[in-house]
């Protein structure tokens, strides 16, 4: 997985996301310890209070969990948990985006359907 | 650790007033970032802070405490300077030596780790330095003493991108390490912006910004679309500088958004950089009021 940051929200949400992604695409599976605030402050030389604001957005929503003395680990229910929360977003992120461009570019709903089809077909 | 506070701190030379009311608090454990043009006045008032110079007008507090000249915290306020205080022909260790007596203590296993990471011997003398090795055996010292404030005047001045990055790794692990407030006064300002979190701007005698990093970086946009819907979207809003491209009119702003506002879909609207920020905040002949 990889790092990167840009302008689009403020940093601290931008490193929980990267930790929320990293979680989701297995990279940090349920029970495995994530980089300490420490490694990642001094990795990408980010100020620790704004590491530490990610991380503890992410314990706040119960994506990992702080072991006293040993550091943060992901929760078991961690991943079941993204998952659900990107599928309500699914449709607000994607799918109306995916309509308006459509409708840019002259594309009629039973186009759509036919590419989502054709998608598929290729998958 | 108490606050260090200035109240309607005012700054002349001669009759040419280079601080204008600047009422700044610096609060403890914070890394500060103090950004502002050429000649600005950066540096004086650090200096003002570390009493290497005193204030025209106005007051400086300790906590509690209006600090008079004498009185002044020395250990727990250390100002890396720009100006060399140290004698030239000394040879660094001497010097170290010599700050550790008079600062109290000193942290020697990290100069010694700094020394040798930036590829730099003790047994040099000051003056055999080319500038970048003097700023970075400046910083080292700064980051040794034991002050609870550490003032950071251009610390990365003629270091090679290299060296930048590894300066700021040392920083942070100081920081880390011992937390304590850094205020870092830099024209780099790109490489420090995910190092601090309090954002200062200097701009013709004012203190013209006094907010954390993620508040700055909140408010500042750039709208672009066709001229007669920006400039209706962006009505009554803070405007710092606009421009003209064709019928692409783009718009930099640093206000928040009226949420009631709808956004038309041909608007684009994107945050930009902490130094494109400061660039539009602080460009002569764009109206900056912030």
């Amino acid at each position: 997985m990889l790092f990167e940051f840009n302008n689009d929200s403020p940093l601290y949400r931008q490193i929980a996301e990267q930790i929320e992604e990293g979680i989701f695409t297995g990279v940090f599976p349920p029970g495995s310890q994530i980089p300490s605030t420490t490694e990642i402050s001094r990795q990408f030389n980010i100020n620790p209070a704004t590491v530490l604001k990610g991380m503890n957005q992410l314990v706040a929503s119960g994506l990992i969990e702080k072991k006293r003395g040993l550091g943060m680990f992901v929760t078991p229910s961690a991943p079941a948990q993204i998952t659900e929360k990107r599928q309500s977003e699914f449709f607000e992120h994607y799918v109306a985006q995916f309509i308006t461009e459509a409708q840019q570019l002259n594309l009629s709903k039973n186009d759509l359907i036919g590419l989502i089809e054709r998608g598929y077909d290729h998958a | 650790m108490p606050n260090l506070q200035t109240t309607q701190l005012i700054k002349q030379f001669g009759n040419q007033i280079v601080l204008d009311d600047i009422n700044l608090t610096l609060k403890p454990n914070t890394i500060y970032g103090l950004l502002g043009r050429n000649g600005v006045g950066k540096s004086t008032l650090l200096s003002i802070l570390a009493n290497h110079q005193t204030a025209s007008l106005g007051e400086i507090k300790w906590g509690d405490t209006v600090l008079t000249g004498r009185d002044h915290p020395l250990q727990a306020i250390y100002l890396m300077s720009e100006i060399n205080l140290f004698n030239k022909d000394d040879k660094l260790k001497t010097i170290t030596k010599n700050t550790a007596l008079l600062q109290g203590s000193f942290d020697h296993e990290l100069a010694e780790e700094m020394l040798t990471a930036f590829d730099l011997s003790p047994k040099k003398k000051l003056n055999q330095l080319s500038t970048g090795y003097r700023t970075i055996f400046k910083t080292i010292v700064a980051l040794c003493v034991p002050a609870e404030y550490v003032f950071l005047d251009e610390p990365v001045l003629g270091l090679d991108a290299n060296y930048r990055s590894l300066l700021y790794r040392y920083i942070l692990q100081a920081y880390e390490s011992r937390p304590r407030t850094f205020v870092v006064a830099t024209h780099i300002i790109e490489e420090i912006a995910t190092l601090v979190e309090h954002v200062l701007v200097l701009n013709d005698t004012q203190l013209i910004v006094d907010d954390d990093l993620e508040n700055v970086l909140a408010k500042s946009y750039r709208v672009s679309g066709p001229e007669e819907l920006v400039r209706k979207y962006c009505t009554d809003l803070n405007i710092l500088d606009s421009q003209q491209m064709g019928t692409l009119y783009t718009v930099y702003l640093y206000d928040t958004l009226p949420t009631e506002r709808i956004i038309p879909d041909r608007l684009t609207i994107e945050h930009i950089d902490l130094q494109e920020t400061f660039i539009k905040l602080t460009n002569k002949g764009s109206e900056a009021h912030v």
